[in-house]
């Protein structure tokens, strides 16, 4: 019973790692929080939604579809939103506005040509019934999220350590006039790293829709808050952070749904996340930069 | 022989201000030119138009003949001028070794990027015995160090340097000059910012002054440095 609790907490841990992950990228090295990124979330799982059901596409082949479509549309997303302000030199304050006010607009826009009804992913989608493997019981919906994470982990881990690419994006994180300066088209970086953090947000977003079987168009929202939380608890902009912190909240929660009540599940993560900016503001995993005036 | 950077009644400025109200200068290859003036003559904004950070408001950036003015900085730093920005620009989160790899990011060719680490190395020992350590836990001074060697692993066609001497030690300010004389004896071509006017006279060929955003003067270092008003002014005789 534990160790399916735990294994199931794992899983859902792991879409909320890959959620944060994207979220905590789009802050560490384009240094702003972008709220559109929630919607994101709900494209993928809506896209996935109409590629299995409308297109009859294979679920494989639909989370790779929704996550570069996704990725595209943040690319559009950041070059007509944040540009600008990027240009004018806006303040902070001023991108959080900017991306609050779009995101509500895109999930207006969302409900009211979806509805707010909550869709399911056809069922050919589940057919398999999975895996028994000691005593546990895994669901092919289950094995697709973990593998999609250790992928995605992995790839970004390769790309951002041992690419030409990566060291122009860690360049940009840590000092964008440097960088501009060593040749580095900063736009481009930019418009690369909106792509993947889109793209990680929708394949998140249809991994829950999976997990859950459960599509609305506001459940970007719901699953912002819990990147905040994660993010807080991971540290802002640090990627190992937002993957330790996601695979320990979804554990928590299910645990905690599972012995204490459903009703708490959602107050641990902001408990959590509450508890670590009181006890260690830069987040549990989070260290100030290492700067010498 | 035609210069290597012509700008010509070059305006630049931030907002609704004019930092610079129409220079023009000449870069010939192989010297190293200088741009005096007192703090806030616009002197930092002259090279970051040169650059590219500051966008032109009017006049013209030729750069071995090409027109440059309105490229952004990338592609600046593309053609071939690498500026080392004021108050050491470098990647503090990054190691020493990673700092300098990306000074030579425009090329792919590994064994040149070698050739040039070595050299870089060889004129800064100091990087050489801390290549993995977190370039920020540098001091100014060599902080101040691995921006030149940053902007020297770029192997620049013309290297724009930002006050080099601020806020180093004097220890510090005669080994940088020390390191842009060897620059010069490789027959580099340098434009030099600098407010410490003495130490920058000494070693230039020819000089500018910059006063309020307009040229007052310019001529061969040497001449300028003998300028009476330039003693009084910025030489403190």
């Amino acid at each position: 019973m534990l160790g399916q609790q735990l294994l199931n907490g794992v899983v859902l841990g792991a879409v909320y790692a890959l959620f944060a992950l994207g979220f905590t990228l789009i802050f560490g090295v384009l240094g702003v929080i972008n709220l559109t990124y929630g919607f994101y979330f709900s494209a993928g799982a809506f896209l996935a939604l109409y590629f299995t059901q409308g297109l009859g596409i294979s679920m494989m082949l639909a989370l790779l579809l929704a996550g570069i479509v996704t990725g595209g549309i943040a690319v559009i997303l950041d070059g007509l939103l944040l540009t600008p302000l990027r240009r004018a030199k806006a303040p902070e304050l001023a991108s959080l506005m900017v991306t609050l006010g779009a995101t509500l607009f895109l999930y207006s826009l969302m409900s009211a040509y979806f509805g707010t009804d909550i869709r399911r992913l056809p069922p050919k989608v589940f057919t398999n019934v999975g895996f028994n493997w000691l005593g546990l019981h895994i669901e092919t919906s289950q094995l697709l999220i973990l593998v999609t994470m250790v992928v995605i982990v992995s790839g970004l881990g390769w790309l951002t350590q041992r690419t030409r690419m990566g060291l122009a994006i860690r360049a940009l994180a840590e000092n964008g006039t440097a960088a501009q300066l060593a040749g580095i088209n900063a736009g481009a970086v930019t418009r690369i790293v909106s792509f993947l953090s889109g793209g990680i947000g929708g394949l998140a977003g249809v991994l829950i829709g999976m997990n859950y079987n459960a599509i609305e168009p506001y459940m970007g929202e719901q699953m912002m808050l819990k990147g905040f939380a994660v993010v807080i608890m991971g540290g802002l902009g640090n990627i190992r952070g937002a993957l330790v912190a996601g695979l320990m909240l979804g554990v928590l929660e299910t645990l905690t749904a599972g012995y204490i009540g459903s009703s708490l599940k959602d107050a641990v993560g902001f408990g959590l996340a509450v508890l670590t900016l009181w006890v260690r503001p830069v987040g549990l995993f989070g260290r100030a930069t290492i700067k010498r005036a | 022989m035609s210069p290597v950077l012509q700008v010509e009644n070059l305006v630049l400025g931030y907002e609704r201000y004019d930092a610079v109200k129409g220079i023009s200068l000449l870069v010939h290859a192989g010297s190293v030119v200088t741009l005096i003036g007192a703090n806030g003559a616009g002197k930092t904004t002259t090279l970051r138009g040169l650059s590219g950070l500051v966008r032109a408001r009017s006049g013209r950036i030729l750069f071995n003949g090409d027109n440059i003015t309105a490229l952004p900085a990338y592609q600046i730093a593309r053609s071939g001028i690498t500026q080392v920005p004021e108050g050491r620009q470098i990647y503090a989160g990054m190691s020493i070794s990673e700092n300098l790899a990306l000074g030579a990011y425009m090329e792919t060719n590994k064994a040149r990027v070698a050739q040039r680490r070595e050299h870089v190395l060889s004129l800064f020992p100091r990087l050489r015995e801390r290549l993995g350590q977190s370039a920020g836990l540098l001091s100014g001074g060599e902080q101040q160090m691995l921006a030149m060697g940053m902007a020297l692993m770029a192997d620049p066609k013309l290297l724009l340097l930002d006050e080099p001497s601020m806020g180093l030690a004097p220890l510090f300010i005669e080994e940088i000059f020390r390191i842009i004389a060897t620059l010069k004896q490789e027959g580099r071509t340098i434009l030099l910012v600098e407010q410490n006017a003495s130490a920058a006279l000494e070693i230039a060929d020819y000089a500018y002054v910059l006063e309020d955003g307009h040229l007052s003067l310019e001529g061969p270092a040497a001449d300028i440095a003998q300028n009476p008003k330039v003693a009084a002014a910025y030489l403190g005789m």
